[in-house]
């Protein structure tokens, strides 16, 4: 629908200077409004307890990292173990939708097959279908394959490339590749296996960094899930650990509960940090 | 060997021909095995799971004891005497009307801004993208809460100016509109869609505006509105199908109980509640379809309207 019209040349402006000027000045404004609150919960989470309420300004008088020591240990399974857990999670829903939505899309958009228009259509109509519908019937069937409290309930469906807007993202992208180069290496004697292999897959690096990318951040992030199949806190994601902590600390210790919270945040920054124009060009895309 | 080459091209087609089902057997075989951890999920995890809980719609189950017939009564309760199930859609539809269009104004507003040529695009563009990845957190729900609380954030940057603000997540008549606020916060995706739609937009048909006198409000409702609207059309199906299923910040906020009285008690969340917290599988399936058709209905309606506003032959 729309090309990637994301690249940062510089138009020459048509207002004047004093416009510009302007719409810097309103631009910055709503930045630093937009901000406001995370770096307030990052400047709170260095504050000692007393400090946080009361003060709304963006540098702590006395740094402290009290609350990360609290937090980190304030629950009977410390937030390292969470945090493992997420881990173990997200990295084995990259490794799964990654491959599965690949071989899917491999399939859709380069090999001929009898019933292929079918199942592509198929495959778009679950895009639209609410998980809501699936849901009941998934946590039943787990429940019966006595995988609730392991993570295989979230973990396995990704490699069963459940998630159908990565098929189709990377549909898209393979059939940008240039067939010329399947059929070069097809007369050197390759099949489909090693096509997509050695040829489609190295080609589409930027497309699956992206599929990774959005996968990790979802997973990451996901409260759903885990807050359905996991019961037992030696298997709590850092989402489920962080509610829990809520919970139990209700209103009284908000410096711990910023520390976490930051903490929980902390690597989708630097996901932010390092691939924001994947992430950019891949929002634009999806349009 | 050449020779044989050359005079054979007869006999090279009946040797294709002669082959053709065998090879697009083996075509056919090769594209479902790439496509086999798919259709296992299809099968297993999407077609299957939806058809039983089509199937458990009709019926109450707890888990334990094996589902029991009930016919339609499941949906009987849910259209005439489910007054968490009117309050549900209340919320949830108050949420839609004012969620989606306030992010959409938004996300137009800042991406005309910044399409204007201003030096430190990318950098505005970061920042105001960062709430939209970080916003399905559960720490930004807790950081909300925070912000919205009696003694909060915003009540504390209040007071600078002499008003004493209530606490907006405990008072029923204002916790729905501190979610709003959540969800206009992260206008940053849309607004990427927008920009991208707006780079499309050629330069010299401003151009040629300009030069027929157009005043800045005609070219925006004659120009930029209308060439837009294909990018108009996918963000509101977008952003209106997300916002019937948002979950999490009402679930922080609310501690899970859709509170106060019910003014946070979002649709998953009650679904939630019936399924997870009561196990009522057959009541909480039958409202799985509700939404499946009132999302469903809301996107043919969509499409169906479309061809009376959205421009396809920029």
């Amino acid at each position: 629908m729309v090309d990637l019209g994301t690249s940062d040349e510089i138009s020459p402006p048509r207002d004047g200077r004093r416009h510009a000027l302007l719409y810097h000045v309103v631009l910055c404004l709503a930045s630093i409004a937009m901000l406001y609150p995370l770096l307030w919960m990052l400047a709170s989470s260095f504050k000692p307890d007393s400090d946080i309420f009361g003060d709304a300004s963006l540098w702590p008088r006395h740094f402290s990292l009290a609350a990360y020591w609290r937090g980190w240990s304030g629950l009977q399974v410390t937030f390292g173990k969470f945090f493992l857990n997420s881990l173990v999670v997200s990295l084995c829903s990259v490794v799964g939708n990654v491959m599965s939505c690949s071989l899917a899309a491999y399939a859709f958009a380069r090999l001929k097959f009898r019933g292929q228009k079918f199942w592509f259509a198929l495959m778009l109509g679950t895009l639209m279908l609410p998980y809501h519908v699936t849901l009941i019937p998934q946590y039943i069937l787990f429940l019966n394959l006595d995988w609730v409290d392991t993570f295989l309930p979230l973990i396995v469906p990704k490699f069963l490339a459940v998630d159908a807007f990565f098929i189709f993202l990377l549909v898209q992208f393979f059939r940008s590749i240039p067939r010329e180069l399947d059929e070069a290496a097809m007369i050197d004697g390759c099949g489909p296996w090693r096509i997509y292999w050695i040829v489609i897959l190295p080609l589409s690096i930027p497309a699956l960094a992206t599929a990774a990318i959005f996968t990790f951040i979802w997973t990451w992030d996901d409260f759903f899930g885990p807050l359905i199949y996991l019961n037992d806190m030696n298997s709590y994601t850092v989402q489920l650990g962080l509610r829990s902590f809520v919970d139990s600390t209700g209103k009284s210790d908000w410096g711990a509960l910023f520390a976490m919270s930051t903490l929980t945040l902390l690597p989708l920054f630097v996901f932010f940090l390092f691939f924001q124009r994947l992430l950019i060009d891949g929002i634009a895309t999806m349009g | 060997m050449a020779d044989t080459l050359i005079d054979a091209p007869a006999s090279r087609q009946a040797l294709a021909a002669a082959h053709a089902p065998e090879t697009s057997w083996r075509e056919s075989a090769t594209g479902y095995l790439f496509l086999a951890p798919w259709l296992i999920g299809f099968f297993g995890l999407t077609l299957g799971p939806a058809l039983v809980s089509l199937y458990l719609s009709f019926t109450d189950y707890d888990l334990l004891s094996n589902p029991r017939w009930v016919g339609a009564a499941n949906y009987v309760r849910i259209a005439t005497s489910d007054p968490k199930f009117s309050a549900a859609m209340h919320v949830t539809f108050l949420y839609v009307v004012l969620s989606v269009p306030l992010k959409l104004a938004f996300a137009l507003l800042v991406a005309m801004m910044l399409n204007r040529g201003l030096r430190g695009l990318p950098l505005y563009r970061a920042i105001f993208y960062l709430p939209s990845l970080i916003g399905a957190s559960v720490a930004v729900s807790v950081l909300w809460r925070q912000v919205f609380a009696g003694d909060g954030l915003l009540n504390q940057a209040l007071k600078l100016v002499g008003i004493h603000g209530p606490s907006w997540i405990s008072n029923p008549d204002t916790a729905l509109y501190t979610l709003v606020a959540l969800a206009v916060w992260q206008f940053g995706s849309p607004m990427i869609i927008f920009l991208a739609g707006l780079r499309q937009i050629p330069k010299d048909v401003y151009e040629a505006a300009e030069i027929d006198g157009a005043s800045r409000s005609q070219q925006f409702w004659r120009i930029t509105l209308p060439l837009l609207t294909p990018v108009l059309f996918f963000n509101v199906v977008v952003q209106t199908i997300d916002a019937f299923k948002a979950f999490t910040p009402a679930f922080i906020i609310s501690g899970g109980t859709g509170g106060p009285i019910d003014a946070t008690l979002f649709y998953t969340l009650y679904l939630y509640q019936e399924a997870f917290a009561y196990f009522r599988m057959g009541y909480a399936s039958a409202l799985a379809w509700v939404l499946v058709v009132i999302i469903a209905v809301f996107t043919a309606l969509s499409f169906l309207s479309s061809r009376y506003w959205v421009h396809y032959d920029g």
